[in-house]
């Protein structure tokens, strides 16, 4: 569905950020981009929605190079990857519920979004994915009231009323505590095999990265140094990703780590 | 007392200038200047003590004001400070979001920026007096030449003071509504205007608040308002009057700093 073809970023700087990325991702793909940080993972996701544009090499997204759009078709294009930031990246002064409909701006004409009279099946779906999420009740409170859990509940219900088919995943766990890491994690994943959407997910944690997807991609440099499955991670692996460290510990955990925390309705309070 | 004991260490807070010659010459120098400057001044005493007397009665007035007999010249003048106020603020306003826009760097194109920021520092390099006066010259007597005015000086205040703002704004916000496909306008009005929206009200009561009490000042030029009234009363010696005028002034600058102390509270 998704496939880059060496895809080079360099920044006015110099910097070569991506060297020549190949990478496919087929439809309903849960994939987590690991790498330390400089790797390039940011620039990777941001230039396949062009909020970086790519120096060279494209971008295929059901068989459209997006390299190559006008600004009209862009956003057209935009509207069916949805993104989550690291620290949220909500309208802080606004409220959750315009937020969360603020997904839906690449539907809607200016004077719509602008007076808040949005239809009513984007209010009905906007409600609906907040109880998904746990936030029904919050709908009216400013997103700058909220939790760091609770905000990114907002961010992921603002990145799926897009409708979208991709989900660019920056981060998300970042800032928050380990438990709610998990409920994150957890959450965003069980969200895209629902909907049998496909997900890049940029990720520190490999631990918490090796729990949740399928496949695992090590991004060092700007290269993509390791592409398979989570369990295959070595030490060396990790090693040749991240550089020399002790990665026995690291890797343990994913074996005893399946018990821990309540569904999500009820730890969607945390 | 035994040796181990180191004796105390002194600390002094490093001075600003290291060379204490340099220091010590440099404080001379500034106070022999003072003393040579003063001496330029030529005081003349008798007319200081002339005006005193004057003075003396200029503030007696301020224990009685009279309200009174000049109050269809005083409310006619306020009344038109007010509408000067008032409109000048809006339209101010007004043009300064667009300019404002085009003035920060993180949203406009070069040449938009440049152009914008041109705008602005015109605006900013003329005083309001000045501006006045050319606007008296070219619109003739008369609140039309103070409303222009405080309208083009709204514009270099607020549309700097917004730029700045905007430059100031948190880029991710902004980048997560462009990642929705919003057009630019969406993304203006979801992920720049909230963020700047209090400190443009603020600013606004600001300007509010200045623009009255520059409106008092235009009238001396010709530029109509208040400022008029009381440079007739002053010319007349109707210092009771005059009086009365600059506590209307007072008071109503202090109005408008309450409500907009409330406004920016509320708002935050």
């Amino acid at each position: 569905m998704l496939q880059l073809n060496k895809l080079t970023k360099q920044y006015a700087t110099g910097d070569l950020a991506l060297k020549a990325v190949e990478l496919e991702i087929p439809k309903g793909q849960v994939l987590a981009l690991i790498g330390p940080s400089g790797a390039g993972k940011s620039t990777l996701i941001r230039c396949i929605n062009r909020l970086v544009e790519p120096t060279s090499g494209t971008v295929d997204l059901n068989g459209k190079d997006l390299t190559k759009l006008g600004s009209g078709a862009l956003r057209t294009a935009r509207r069916r990857m949805g993104m989550i930031f690291q620290e949220y990246a909500l309208v802080e002064r606004l409220t959750v519920m315009e937020n969360v409909l603020s997904g839906r701006l690449g539907y809607v004409g200016f004077w719509r979004s602008f007076l808040r009279r949005y239809p009513q099946s984007d209010i009905d779906e906007a409600f609906r994915l907040l109880e998904r999420v746990g936030l029904d009740h919050m709908a009216d409170k400013r997103a700058d009231e909220l939790s760091g859990g609770q905000r990114q509940r907002v961010g992921i219900a603002r990145a799926l009323i897009q409708d979208p088919e991709l989900l660019l995943v920056d981060e998300p766990t970042a800032s928050l505590d380990p438990k709610t890491s998990r409920q994150i994690m957890r959450l965003i994943c069980e969200l895209c095999a629902e909907r049998g959407l496909a997900a890049i997910i940029n990720i520190h944690d490999v631990a918490l990265a090796q729990m949740f997807v399928q496949r695992v991609v090590g991004l060092r440099l700007g290269e993509v140094v390791y592409d398979g499955p989570p369990n295959q991670l070595t030490p060396d692996t990790l090693t040749q990703i991240y550089g020399e460290e002790d990665w026995e510990a690291t890797i343990e955990k994913v074996e005893d780590d399946e018990e821990d925390d309540d569904a999500l309705p009820q730890g969607a309070l945390a | 007392m035994s040796t181990s004991v180191a004796a105390p260490r002194k600390w002094r807070k490093p001075p600003l200038i290291k060379n204490p010659v340099m220091r010590w010459s440099l404080l001379l120098g500034a106070l022999v200047y003072l003393v040579l400057a003063l001496g330029t001044m030529e005081v003349n005493w008798s007319r200081v003590y002339e005006g005193l007397d004057r003075g003396g009665r200029f503030i007696l007035a301020f224990s009685q004001p009279d309200f009174i007999s000049r109050w269809s010249d005083i409310s006619a003048g306020m009344l038109e400070s007010i509408i000067m106020t008032i409109t000048s603020t809006a339209a101010g306003i007004i043009i300064s979001i667009p300019i404002g826009l085009g003035a920060a760097k993180n949203i406009a194109p070069m040449p938009v920026y440049m152009i914008c920021r041109g705008i602005i520092a015109v605006s900013r390099a003329l005083h309001e007096i000045i501006v006045a006066i050319l606007m008296v010259a070219i619109f003739g007597f008369g609140p039309l030449a103070g409303f222009i005015t405080l309208s083009f000086a709204t514009i270099g205040f607020l549309a700097k003071l917004l730029a700045e703002d905007i430059e100031d704004t948190d880029r991710s916000q902004a980048e997560a509504i462009k990642a929705t496909g919003g057009s630019w306008l969406q993304w203006i009005n979801y992920g720049i205007q909230p963020q700047v929206m209090p400190r443009l009200i603020g600013l606004s009561m600001y300007r509010l608040d200045i623009n009255f009490r520059e409106s008092a000042i235009l009238g001396l030029v010709g530029a109509g308002g208040i400022g008029a009234t009381l440079n007739t009363a002053f010319d007349r010696y109707e210092f009771d009057t005059a009086a009365a005028i600059i506590i209307i002034i007072i008071a109503i600058v202090m109005c408008l700093e309450y409500l907009s102390g409330i406004i920016r509270r509320r708002v935050q």
